[in-house]
């Protein structure tokens, strides 16, 4: 199910120039996680927290200060991934807990994770397939969508928010520090082969859900870490992209 | 058509734009200064400068991307900031503008012209792929319909905004440095295009440029008005009978 939002999602943020968005997140969502662990709330939650307000900041910052919002980014993830080293050596439960949020781990999902990412998986479905072509034109051309009058902000707020639903969800799954893969990666694969907007969706849904499924069948076969495997196979997926819209061309 | 009561009017043409007193800073440097000015149905005008003087930010405030630090911007006899008739304004953009690595083909960018606040929450109707096609063809693209903007030729991708702009027959063009970074001969062909619809159409143009040439050849050699760094060149058009609105697109169309 994350394997056809976060591409998805992927798809807009890499279109947008916001590629790094997506480790940003996961970084400071971990520091989220890390809190929740120490307050004993629901750790995906805090996580959450953590990265909607951080997508607040970027997107404000994106809009301020065009041209240092790259700093800006990496400040905010160096300080995320430190804030959270802090927090998980004050805890108790460190070392087998912090591994599976960092590179994930499908096996150790309980009822409430489900819960949380299927209900994600809807919202954030529901709100492309609505308006997929406010989306269009917004990562198109910002600015002829604001002159066609679309509210703009309102749609970089949701798009922000969407990103950090799709993200905590996605960390328990391949791990905080793969989650960004999975964001790009199937969108770079997609660039690469589309000729047009409706099948760039369709590719990106396709390889990212194809590479989770194969690389979770591999993975659970070989007894090999997920998150890797799954972005392994996307890596190779993207070469053998590259290749054939090559031989295409020529 | 629209509706509000209080449109100030000459005859058959009514305000189309007002800037009163229009000021803007940036960072504390003075870039317009009380900028009035009137555009009126029918007019082209030119607003020509150049780099730095402001044309840009002048326009953005006029299709609503920026507000004026002081003064009013009014369009359609509307204040800016409660216009809500965008459907009327079409908006070509500096060309430097996009990512010409993005995946869309040239009917997905025309059609993107429908796409607005009032078609939010609905699904593109027959009527409306229609009129992406009516668009494609009176800018005599319809052959390319199909490819990534991206692989066409910078005039092409051109014709492809105006399409867009077009699609609602908007009664004000508004076209920012159409001239740039194309060919001469293609600029030509654009530049004719243009004049050909002002000259036969009911619609208004506001042209941004900083060369001159072909601009003042039909526009004349005297700027209609002069504030700080900008000049306004208007030239005015009767060349219709009457002064109804014509579907542009299918004239265009028919007339081949």
């Amino acid at each position: 199910m994350i394997a056809i939002t976060a591409p998805l999602i992927g798809l807009f943020l890499v279109l947008r120039r916001l590629a790094m968005i997506g480790d940003t997140l996961a970084h400071v969502s971990i520091a989220g996680v890390a809190l929740g662990f120490l307050i004993n709330v629901y750790p995906v939650a805090v996580g959450l927290a953590f990265a909607i307000v951080a997508s607040f900041a970027i997107e404000a910052l994106r809009r301020t200060y065009r041209s240092y919002a790259e700093l800006s980014i990496a400040i905010i993830m160096s300080g995320g991934i430190a804030l959270a080293s802090l927090l998980f050596t004050m805890g108790k439960s460190f070392n087998l807990s912090v591994t599976s949020y960092l590179f994930g781990s499908i096996y150790t999902l309980d009822y409430t994770d489900i819960y949380v990412i299927a209900g994600v998986t809807v919202v954030v479905l529901a709100m492309v397939l609505v308006h997929k072509k406010e989306l269009f034109l917004l990562t198109f051309d910002e600015d002829a969508a604001a002159v066609s009058g679309l509210p703009v902000k309102y749609f970089n707020i949701m798009l922000s928010i969407l990103t950090a639903l799709v993200i905590s969800a996605a960390i328990k799954i391949v791990g905080a520090l793969l989650v960004s893969a999975l964001l790009t990666i199937p969108a770079a694969c997609s660039l690469a082969l589309s000729r047009s907007f409706k099948q760039a969706v369709v590719y990106v849904v396709v390889i990212g859900e194809a590479a989770v499924l194969a690389g979770l069948w591999i993975a659970g076969i070989g007894n090999l870490a997920p998150g890797g495997t799954i972005v392994l196979l996307l890596i190779g997926v993207l070469a053998v992209s590259v290749a054939t819209s090559r031989l295409i061309r020529s | 058509m629209i509706g509000t009561a209080s449109l100030p009017e000459t005859g058959c043409h009514q305000e189309i734009v007002r800037l009163d007193g229009v000021s803007f800073s940036y960072d504390a440097q003075p870039i317009l200064q009380d900028v009035s000015f009137r555009i009126m149905e029918r007019d082209f005008v030119g607003l020509i400068g150049s780099n730095g003087a402001g044309k840009t930010t002048l326009l953005r405030m006029i299709v609503g991307l920026t507000r004026p630090q002081h003064g009013n911007v009014t369009l359609f006899g509307t204040p800016a900031e409660k216009f809500k008739e965008w459907n009327l304004i079409g908006y070509v953009p500096q060309r430097s503008h996009f990512n010409p690595l993005f995946p869309a083909t040239v009917r997905e960018v025309v059609l993107s012209g429908l796409y607005g606040r009032k078609k939010m929450f609905r699904r593109m109707s027959k009527s409306d792929i229609g009129r992406c096609e009516d668009a494609l063809g009176a800018m005599k693209i319809a052959d390319l319909g199909n490819k990534r903007i991206g692989a066409l030729s910078g005039g092409q991708q051109q014709r492809v905004f105006l399409a867009r702009a077009l699609i609602n027959n908007p009664k004000l063009l508004i076209l920012d440095e159409p001239l740039t970074g194309i060919d001469l001969e293609t600029q030509t062909n654009f530049f004719q295009m243009v004049k050909h619809m002002h000259q036969r159409h009911n619609i208004t143009f506001l042209m941004v440029s900083h060369d001159m040439d072909m601009v003042r050849s039909y526009l004349g050699e005297e700027p209609k008005e002069r504030v700080g760094k900008l000049s306004f060149y208007v030239r005015h058009s009767h060349d219709l009978e009457d002064c109804r609105g014509t579907d542009l697109l299918h004239s265009l169309r028919k007339e081949g």
